[in-house]
């Protein structure tokens, strides 16, 4: 064997791969995911039992005919029932609430507005208030108008909704249809993944670390081969299972989207597919405009992107984690340095929204330039496209700050996983690199 | 086999080692002595290269020591263990292997010290099934399986139970009349006196003595003479009495004596009253207690 360090990486990643929660968290991982995308939808379409709303309706404001599945409004007469009486229907019933709409003196919509009630058996939900809100402020709306001598035909006629067509200017006049909510879907996804993979498997490495120090088979180890091949085999074996999982997930989703679409539920699939075909000209619209959204984006970019930052990010960050790890004796110890080293990361999450609300601006462009935040935030903007100097300046800037890192790392790593029985503070580490 | 050459190492601010000269002769079972904190895992880390010296050099026989020595050296340190979730097995194979072995090699060796030591069925475990006992068995086994030229062990027979350390003992034995050199390092001098034959006794990062274990403990003898005899007697023609206490041949007497008791010794064979008589040579802990107080005594070459 020439190199011990292809036999450490064998090893960092036979040992895990043969684990039963590899087998595990790897076929679990596209389920639960798929799960998280279904579950809503199929959620939200499941039958729920209507609300049942007393209406005690006054100023006969709302149309008998009012009211959707959700909410079965019923009327009471108002000349025979008042609000203490509706009240008490309400608690002896199996309604769920009790809406009381005042007439007042004159019926002006203003002092209606401002007294119309709402009773629950128990807390009036959310939607249930926004719903009824949006109710009443459109009919309310109206008779203002109508009070006015306005239409409200004409109102709603003259209401108007701009959408405009954007379009980056590409050479030669191949001027793009930008394709911003596309974009920023997309990159808000891949910047999420990159974080969740760079931290999931960096705290692997920082676990494996500890494992060889804690059972301390470590000195028997680097007694055969250097401190640095020891960390770079685990830190690249680790990466190798990450790579196979990931390689796994990609297959197992496509799989499963397939399964679920064509015989799980195939009725709901092809719902949609029929509105589109079927001449429905606002979801045929819908769908063209996705396609030449999607045409406009630079998948081979965002593709090779998102390579290059989930492994020079990995690297990066399993490089400062297997530092920690060698330098604390317990999992428990190992908080008071993995905040500082995680913080980064945090921070490029938090500014996701304003990256993306702005993926040119300076907020943007410097934290796509340090190495410890740009994994993230140049995947949130790689869809949007950048120039390409400014994904080269990082590229760069990440792989020269990985080798010293790599460097620091690794001469902290060689005298902490050494030191047994002792809490280490920050300035020691520094000390250590002095060694 | 091993030369140090005024090797120094610093850690912050506390000076490990302090310019220490060691030589470790080929063929050797050598006893690397000292209290905790003395210096020895720190020449024993340099050794195996997982530090460097601050200053001075490391000759393995001739030569300079080199990356590629690894391979020569079996160690076994202080703070050992093995991969709790790994098959035994599995493990031995590739400890060899990062020595430097193939794996057909690693695995008949293997096989072979399996046997010797009883371990047979041990293969397909994992360690953390394992006892104690049966850890250090696979420890020791792939501290050696590569055939090194050099065993070093750190502290080896702390919590090894008697019938393991005196099994070790006996294959490291055999190891070096097989021709492998032997450094123990070791708090409990007593613990190794038995075995070695050489000796360095570093303290405070400095080597106090060094050489032949027998030689050296002849040179610090003191006049120390011990009578064995049948019956208690009292009287000792004015020596000094150190200890006096029942045995099983008889009455056990340690005197001092500036000059050999010629005349104590053929009082008491008249008398038919002398069972056994020898010269008392110093322990090595007794030398190091005297050398800590009194500094090195110098050797005259008369």
């Amino acid at each position: 064997m020439s190199n011990p360090i292809f036999l450490i990486i064998q090893r960092e990643f036979l040992s895990r791969v043969r684990k039963k929660t590899f087998l595990l968290v790897t076929l679990i991982g596209p389920l639960a995911f798929a799960a998280l995308m279904i579950a809503p939808g199929l959620l939200a379409s499941m039958p729920e039992d209507a609300k049942k709303i007393i209406v005690l309706d006054e100023p006969s404001l709302l149309l008998p005919h009012e009211g959707k599945e959700q909410y079965a409004l019923e009327y009471l007469d108002p000349r025979e029932n008042d609000l203490e009486l509706a009240k008490e229907l309400l608690r002896d019933s199996q309604y769920d609430a009790l809406l009381y709409i005042p007439s007042g003196e004159n019926w002006d919509p203003d002092f209606i507005k401002n007294n119309i009630l709402l009773f629950g058996k128990e807390d009036p939900s959310m939607e249930m208030q926004g719903y009824l809100d949006y109710l009443l402020e459109e009919k309310i709306n109206k008779a203002k108008l109508l009070k006015n001598g306005v239409d409200p035909e004409v109102v709603a006629q003259i209401k108007t909704n701009v959408s405009i067509k954007s379009f980056t200017l590409g050479e030669e006049g191949t001027d793009e249809q930008s394709a911003v909510p596309i974009k920023m879907a997309l990159g808000y996804i891949t910047g999420m993944l990159i974080y969740f993979f760079i931290f999931f498997y960096s705290v692997q490495v920082m676990r494996g670390v500890m494992e060889e120090k804690s059972s301390r088979i470590v000195e028997v180890i680097i007694s055969s081969v250097r401190p640095y091949q020891l960390m770079m085999g685990k830190i690249l074996g680790i990466g190798l299972v990450g790579v196979v999982q990931f390689i796994i997930w990609i297959g197992l989703s496509g799989i499963l989207y397939t399964v679920i679409s064509t015989f799980l539920f195939p009725e709901l699939f092809a719902e949609q597919a029929a509105a589109g075909a079927a001449g429905n000209p606002a979801a045929d619209m819908v769908g063209l405009e996705v396609l030449d959204m999607l045409r406009s984006v630079d998948f081979t970019t965002v593709l090779f992107g998102f390579a290059f930052y989930f492994f020079g990010g990995y690297f990066l960050y399993s490089a400062l984690f297997a530092a920690v790890g060698s330098a604390v004796d317990q999992e428990a110890d190992s908080q008071q340095f993995m905040l500082p080293v995680t913080i980064p990361m945090i921070l490029a999450i938090v500014t996701a929204m304003n990256v993306i609300q702005e993926p040119n601006g300076a907020l943007a462009f410097w934290m796509s330039m340090i190495p410890l935040t740009s994994p993230i935030t140049m995947m949130i903007r790689l869809p949007f496209g950048i120039p390409l100097w400014e994904v080269f300046l990082s590229g760069a800037i990440l792989v020269i700050t990985f080798f010293a890192v790599v460097g620091l790392a690794g001469k902290i790593y060689r005298v902490g996983i050494l030191m047994y029985g002792k809490k280490v503070t920050w300035k020691e580490l520094f000390k250590w690199l002095k060694y | 086999m091993i030369t140090a050459k005024k090797v120094t190492k610093e850690y912050s601010s506390k000076l490990a080692l302090d310019g220490v000269d060691l030589c470790i002769p080929k063929g050797s079972i050598y006893g690397l002595l000292g209290p905790n904190g003395a210096g020895k895992t720190s020449f024993i880390r340099i050794m195996n290269q997982i530090t460097a010296p601050d200053k001075g050099e490391v000759y393995f026989g001739s030569e300079l020591l080199q990356p590629r020595d690894i391979a020569r050296i079996g160690y076994l340190p202080e703070e050992r263990g093995l991969y709790k979730k790994m098959k035994v097995g599995e493990q031995v194979l590739y400890l060899a292997r990062l020595k430097g072995l193939t794996t057909s090699e690693a695995k008949n060796r293997a096989k072979e010290w399996f046997e010797r030591l009883e371990m047979s069925g041990w293969w397909d475990k994992k360690v953390e099934d394992l006892s104690k006992g049966m850890a250090q068995k696979v420890q020791f086994v792939t501290t050696v399986l590569h055939e090194p030229e050099l065993l070093i062990f750190d502290e080896p027979f702390t919590g090894f139970d008697p019938i393991n350390t005196n099994l070790i003992k006996g294959e490291i034995q055999r190891l070096n009349e097989n021709g492998s050199t032997v450094i123990f390092s070791t708090h409990r001098m007593e613990s190794v006196e038995e075995i070695c034959n050489h000796i360095g006794l570093i303290d405070n990062g400095k080597v106090m003595i060094e050489g032949n274990l027998l030689d050296i403990r002849k040179h610090y003898k003191d006049g120390t003479f011990a009578f064995t005899t049948r019956t208690q007697i009292d009287n000792w023609g004015g020596h000094e009495v150190l200890s006096q206490k029942e045995d099983h041949m008889g009455y056990r007497t340690v005197l001092k004596s500036a000059a050999f008791p010629k005349e104590l010794v053929i009082a008491l064979s008249e008398k038919e009253a002398l069972v056994a008589f020898e010269e008392v040579l110093p322990t090595v802990s007794d030398i190091f207690i005297e050398i800590v107080k009194n500094g090195p005594k110098p050797w005259n070459h008369e």
